[in-house]
């Protein structure tokens, strides 16, 4: 009875916009898939299954043999799975931010890079290399305070200057205050790093965007701040989805708009920081991952932000394995890769999608 | 002016400042149950301004009841179940299908971190069916025409289910084909759901046949109230829209006509 209902009523009304088990699962599985991939391949290639076994393994009470070699299972577990946890913790934050703030911002060109907050982050964690230049190997642990600390910065500016072009913040003119923003921010970074020569390999090779860092120093330094950032952005999933018809719609439906805006931005802004304190500037993924989802699902953030999480960090681990085996001995900084990628991508968005009326 | 009893709006004093600037000016405005009341006035005279500040879109100043309650006193989730406004050029937004648009009035209904019931979807069914648009449910928003929009905007407030529905010049994307369809639906959705009806309109013979009453508001000030009838006179609109008018004895109320002078 209850069947035959339910049947009829999928023939009579449309499923509402939300999240559908099968999207859910096909994000579960491509994180998989990726994990996978990424602990296989690379300058010395494992057996698919030995390494699914071997991860199982890493189970409470799971005891199965794998069939790698004690030399195969330490550079599994030592080497690359630090860097492929690492990929998909870095990858979910950017791809979430990108989408968070393409949701606040009610604009489909915003990405952390082009809004000018991982300009902000750079300078930060730039201050800090810089201060503490050749005492110890790894970062330390306020890195991604200080990082935060810029890209909130940086987002304030670009929002205060946005308004300068007419308060409406059209999704161009917010893009040339993140490329004012950005410039401005660099202009420091490069000061600072002309003063302090010594920090200057440093915080070029990671400008240039690594995952590169072995050990699970650098997971655990940003695992806290991706908790949060990821939380905090689902909760206003339904928020954002009202938000996309307006602030004064928003506020007649009994929400508060500016609340959820602020809470977003301080949130995407985090991510954005702790990914850009381990990881450098890789930018695009906010743009690339969020709107392919979008042609695939749908508009609705309520699809759209858990997905992001999902593929966005399948997607990095991915284009990581790319980084490491396409360019033969000498890896190719992540960061290259994706702005190869997302550049071509970027015009495509601007060509599509409309100008978003706010 | 200050007694709400058997108003659904009672307005008292209300003041707006927008930037600095007066724009409302201590209007009184009261709205029986059920009664369709239409403000008028030239442009700039602080329609709009009004129109948002009774729906709560905007700061105020003086008294704002609704059924007795004032607004400043009602939680926003409260007062999006009892009024709900239809803005004059709402945002159309990418790709989202009619039917999800028109779930975005259960918003109120629906808790913080929650999903939609079975109840906010047969409330949606329901709408849609009631205003003809339920073979357009599953149609992006961007593909319809104006006057199906505007449909579908009216469909957004009702499904609010809010006794109190604000109209943001309903009619003024709409040839008058359309804007004599959408207005004769908000009359038979009032008649049916017992809906208080507050609009402002740019039309004053179309605004003048479906009021009960008539506001004219000019620089910020009530400066006229009471039937079509005697709002629509040539006095009236010679002095606050400048303009040379004839009226004309209608159906459902007089019809005004600007002529050369």
């Amino acid at each position: 009875m209850i069947l035959r209902r339910g049947a009829a009523e999928s023939r009579s009304r449309p499923t509402p916009a939300r999240l559908r088990p099968a999207w859910l699962a096909a994000g579960v599985l491509a994180v998989l898939v990726a994990t996978i991939a990424g602990l296989a391949f690379g300058s010395v290639s494992l057996p698919p299954a030995g390494v699914a076994v071997e991860i199982l393994n890493l189970l409470p009470g799971v005891r199965l043999d794998s069939g790698l070699t004690e030399r195969e299972a330490a550079i599994l577990l030592q080497l690359r799975l630090p860097r492929v946890v690492l990929g998909l913790l870095v990858g979910s934050m950017l791809a979430l931010a990108g989408a968070a703030y393409q949701g606040a911002f009610r604009n489909p060109l915003a990405d952390p890079h082009l809004i000018g907050v991982a300009a902000g982050a750079g300078l930060g964690v730039t201050v800090v290399i810089v201060l503490r230049a050749g005492t110890t190997a790894e970062l330390p642990i306020g890195v991604p305070v200080a990082a935060f600390a810029g890209a909130i910065g940086a987002v304030l500016l670009t929002w205060l200057l946005g308004a300068a072009g007419g308060r409406d913040r059209s999704p161009a003119t917010l893009i040339l205050a993140g490329v004012a923003v950005s410039a401005f921010l660099s202009a420091g970074q490069t000061y600072l790093l002309q003063r302090h020569v010594e920090s200057l390999r440093e915080v070029y090779s990671w400008l240039l965007g690594r995952l590169a860092t072995a050990g699970w120093h650098d997971v655990l330094v940003i695992l806290p701040y991706a908790v949060i950032t990821a939380a905090i952005v689902l909760t206003q999933r339904r928020e954002l989805d009202v938000l996309t018809v307006g602030d004064a719609e928003a506020v007649s439906l009994g929400l508060h708009p500016e609340r959820s805006r602020y809470l977003l931005l301080v949130a995407a802004s985090l991510g954005t920081a702790a990914a850009v304190s381990v990881s450098g500037l890789i930018g695009f993924v906010g743009i690339i991952v969020p709107h392919t989802i979008r042609l695939l699902t749908g508009p609705s953030y309520r699809a759209l932000l858990p997905l992001s999480l999902l593929f966005g960090a399948a997607f990095l681990v991915l284009t990581d394995l790319l980084a490491r085996t396409a360019g033969g001995d000498a890896e190719i900084p992540i960061g290259v890769v994706t702005a190869f990628l997302g550049a071509p991508f970027f015009i495509l968005v601007m060509r599509t999608s409309r100008a978003v009326p706010t | 002016m200050t007694t709400s009893g058997g108003h659904a709006i009672a307005v008292d004093d209300l003041t707006v400042r927008l930037d600095g600037t007066l724009i409302v000016d201590g209007v009184d405005l009261d709205v029986a149950d059920g009664e369709w009341v239409t403000v008028i006035g030239p442009n700039g005279a602080g329609k709009s301004t009004a129109l948002r500040a009774i729906g709560g879109l905007l700061p105020f100043k003086g008294a704002i009841r609704l059924h007795g309650t004032p607004v400043d006193r009602m939680h926003r989730r409260e007062r999006a179940k009892a009024i709900a406004t239809v803005l004059q050029s709402p945002v159309v937004p990418p790709a989202m299908r009619v039917f999800d648009y028109v779930l975005l009035g259960r918003t109120p209904y629906i808790p913080p971190l929650g999903r939609e019931s079975a109840a906010d979807l047969d409330v949606v069914d329901e709408v849609l069916a009631a205003l003809d648009l339920t073979p357009f449910a599953r149609r992006r928003l961007e593909t319809l025409s104006g006057g199906e929009r505007q449909r579908v905007f009216l469909a957004r407030a009702l499904a609010q289910g809010a006794g109190i529905l604000l109209l943001d010049e309903p009619t003024s994307a709409l040839d008058i084909g359309h804007q004599q369809e959408v207005l004769e639906l908000v009359d038979r959705l009032r008649a049916e759901r017992g809906l208080t009806v507050l609009a402002t309109m740019h039309d004053l013979s179309t605004a003048g046949e479906y009021a009960d009453r008539m506001v004219l508001l000019a620089g910020g000030r009530v400066v006229a109230a009471g039937t079509p009838a005697e709002v629509l006179t040539g006095a009236n609109l010679a002095e606050h829209y400048r303009v040379k008018v004839r009226v004309i004895e209608g159906d459902h109320g007089p019809l005004v006509v600007a002529v050369r002078g």
